[in-house]
């Protein structure tokens, strides 16, 4: 995760300054990362090894969850640019990132009748790169729309717009009038409630072969570091571990470590709009629009700006979620994720660019993936047990002081019984800690340190520091 | 007292017994007069707030807006700094219209203004609170502040400069990276002057800068904007508090039901009947 450090050039104060977390003092804000991603990776590893978790298993778990945790991250990172600096209320963000995906679809789909699914409509048949660069823009266009009438009223009817928004886009995708239809001469379509079939080039593939071209120019060969190096011998080397189907495996991890990049990619571009006289402009704004206006700030072009880039991010975070899983049905874009990323940031502090994804992790970790983790150990654990089928079963038996059937149903029902627990998490923290875990400190606002210039009065080392 | 004088610009409302006054205004000198309001009329549903006022501020003065409760002050402050848009009249700022423009754009061209009540950015520091202000900051464009970072830096340790610079002139450096929401109310008053100053102005509008301060404080904020005054800035202020202005303005502006009632040195409104009449409800 050292990737997600911002050059020395621009490290911020806030960096070199020693953070503390629950009690425990690190030197900076990577380290405290890097500490925290190392402990939970730990904590997944000994429960798998001391129960006998088979490390096939074991290993495609740790893939998925460094997946998870990239992904609620960016996404934090994203919600907290509009939130956190700008105090813009978007609780639409599926729809944006549903955008983002059907979008790149229908731009890199094979041509209708090409691809592998004949019987789906077809797409342009452009590459992947297009396809994401396309899904981004659209994503991004959307939130102008949106942004454009909502942000000229008061805050609040933009929260309304945009849940309002994110529906309209899933009955869109689930309207069978657009489901198919011929536009200039292709067959194009959202595919209605059955869906669309993503059969464009697997992401970690193109990409792969993308960085491949200067290979490709050396060796003559087409897609070496595809074929040569990366099935020749990283997933040929693999097998020798697992022999069954290593590939999966080995793209579980290949495409969680292009993620872990693009996050620290997310995390250097949302710094440093943070850490500068923009993102000082929309912490302004999110203290008292007007203000910043009376100030001489155009609000309204800074709040579409953040708006803007922020639903783009979403589009790009929805590509790369919903890219890699084959097909994307509408039902997937339900409210439920927003409500997800917003408990992330909620967790990790809003406002603060290292909280975020401090909160995406965490949420990723042990409140998305650690419920059906800590679900597929204990039933392995106790050798698949059949739990009882009905909540009545469960609890009989506890009058004759056996727990055990309450105990295998609460375990059978674990993803449901998740978002209780999510509940729960989001009480204790609006009471306990409001701000989230990060939310409290000073984040300047600035690109360059604020000491007094040297040279005058000294700076005593007053202030008060008062973090509250 | 003299009746309206019914001059070229037709002010039926303006009533000046100041001959001086009257030529400066003839002269119509834009380097004079940066300020210019006429025939300002603002009606909210039934009720006129501001009916047919003008008037004029001249460079370098502190001129202050004075009257009784609902006399349109306060409305007319948000006519001028773009916040309402008058139903009728003109607003001029060094020679340009700026009638109905959005409060950033009359901020822009020189015409800031502070809030009667302090509004600081509280979760922001106080020096976060001061670096908004300037105008024109590379900064502000996205790209740049992700893309070219050095020359965002360059200009960032000027402002950072003179920022310091003005907290040290208001004396209240020693807070500068405490949170503004923790100032008391006296400071809050300091760091919004203070932070309207950075933005480079020509003219400074403010909106009962003394209400609710300890005469201490009071007697210290005085100080500060006629420290400033000589150095060049005009003030308009707006002030309950009639003393106050008669003992530092040079130039008294009288509005009571939306009409300027009267405008003269602060001796000769003292003397005007029609303010006594207006402030004490007509009993002399």
């Amino acid at each position: 995760m050292t990737d997600t450090e911002p050059d020395d050039e621009y490290a911020q104060r806030d960096d070199e300054e020693e953070v503390s977390f629950f009690g425990i003092t690190f030197p900076n804000d990577g380290t405290m990362l890097l500490v925290l991603l190392l402990a939970t990776y730990a904590l997944y590893l000994i429960a798998g090894a001391v129960i006998g978790f088979p490390v096939r298993g074991l290993v495609n778990q740790l893939g998925q969850l460094t997946f998870w945790i990239a992904l609620f991250a960016m996404s934090a990172l994203a919600l907290n640019l509009q939130w956190g600096y700008t105090g813009l209320f978007n609780i639409g963000i599926v729809g944006f990132m549903a955008t983002g995906v059907y979008v790149t679809a229908i731009i890199s789909k094979p041509v209708y009748g090409t691809g592998t699914s004949a019987a789906q409509v077809g797409g342009l048949g452009l590459p992947l790169s297009v396809g994401i660069l396309g899904g981004v823009l659209a994503a991004g266009l959307l939130g102008f729309l949106a942004a454009l009438p909502a942000l000229r009223l008061r805050a609040d009817y933009l929260a309304i717009v945009t849940i309002a928004l994110s529906e309209i886009v899933r009955f869109a995708l689930l309207s069978n009038t657009l489901s198919e239809g011929t536009v200039g001469g292709y067959t194009l379509g959202l595919g209605g409630g059955n869906g669309l079939i993503l059969d464009f080039t697997d992401p970690l593939e193109a990409l792969i072969r993308a960085l491949s071209l200067p290979f490709d120019l050396v060796t003559g060969q087409e897609g070496f570091l595809w074929t040569e190096i990366y099935i020749g011998i990283i997933v040929n080397g693999i097998s020798v571990f697992t022999p069954g189907n290593p590939k999966s495996v080995v793209d579980t991890f290949a495409y969680a470590a292009v993620l872990l990049l693009v996050l620290g990619g997310f995390y250097v571009l949302l710094r440093r709009t943070g850490n500068s006289p923009f993102g000082r402009v929309l912490k302004a704004i999110r203290e008292d629009e007007d203000v910043t206006n009376a100030l001489g700030k155009n609000t309204n072009q800074f709040k579409i700006k953040s708006f803007v880039v922020g639903c783009a991010l979403m589009g790009l975070i929805g590509i790369l979620w919903f890219g890699t899983q084959g097909s994307v049905t509408p039902n997937t874009f339900r409210p439920r994720i927003t409500f997800y990323i917003w408990i992330a940031l909620i967790i990790g502090g809003a406002g603060s660019n290292t909280g975020s994804v401090m909160g995406g992790a965490i949420f990723a970790a042990f409140l998305f993936q650690g419920p059906r983790y800590a679900k597929n150990v204990i039933e392995t654990v106790l050798g698949e047990p059949s739990a009882p089928s009905s909540f009545s079963q469960a609890v009989a038996p506890i009058l004759s002081a056996d727990i055990v059937p309450f105990f295998l149903y609460t375990v059978d029902n674990m993803r449901q019984l998740q978002l209780v627990l999510m509940g729960v998490v989001l009480i204790v923290l609006m009471h306990r800690r409001p701000d989230g875990l990060l939310g409290h400190r000073k984040e300047i606002a600035s690109s360059v340190p604020l000491d007094r210039p040297t040279g005058n009065k000294s700076l005593a080392s007053d202030g008060g520091e008062t973090d509250e | 007292m003299s009746e309206a004088t019914g001059e070229s610009r037709s002010e039926p409302a303006h009533v000046g017994d100041d001959e001086e006054l009257t030529a400066t205004r003839g002269t119509a000198d834009v380097n004079e007069i940066p300020l210019r309001v006429r025939n300002l009329r603002k009606t909210f549903g039934g009720i006129t707030a501001v009916d047919n006022a003008g008037f004029e501020v001249e460079r370098g003065t502190m001129t202050g807006l004075i009257g009784p409760n609902g006399a349109g002050k306060s409305t007319t402050f948000n006519c001028i700094t773009g916040v309402h848009t008058p139903d009728s009249g003109v607003v001029e700022f060094n020679g340009t219209d700026i009638t109905g423009l959005e409060p950033y754009e009359v901020a822009n061209r020189g015409l800031v203004r502070t809030f009667q009540i302090a509004r600081e950015l509280s979760e922001m520091t106080v020096l976060e609170n001061m670096l908004v202000a300037p105008k024109n900051q590379r900064g502000e464009k996205l790209w740049r502040s992700v893309l070219a970072r050095e020359d965002v830096n360059q200009q960032e340790y000027e402002l950072v400069e003179r920022a310091w610079e003005t907290l040290d002139f208001f004396d209240i450096d020693h807070l500068a990276e405490e949170y503004a929401g923790n100032l008391s109310g006296g400071q809050r008053k300091l760091l919004e002057l203070a932070r309207a100053l950075l933005t480079d102005p020509d003219m400074l509008l403010l909106d009962e800068p003394f209400a609710g301060v300890n005469p201490t404080l009071e007697e210290r904020l005085l100080e500060h904007i006629h420290d400033l005054r000589d150095q060049g800035y005009t003030f308009l202020i707006v002030e309950h508090d009639m003393d106050l202005i008669m003992q530092n303005c040079s130039k008294v502006i009288v509005m009571h039901q939306g009409n300027i009632l009267t405008e003269g040195t602060p001796d000769q409104v003292r003397n005007n009947e029609q303010v006594i009449e207006a402030y004490l409800g007509g009993e002399v």
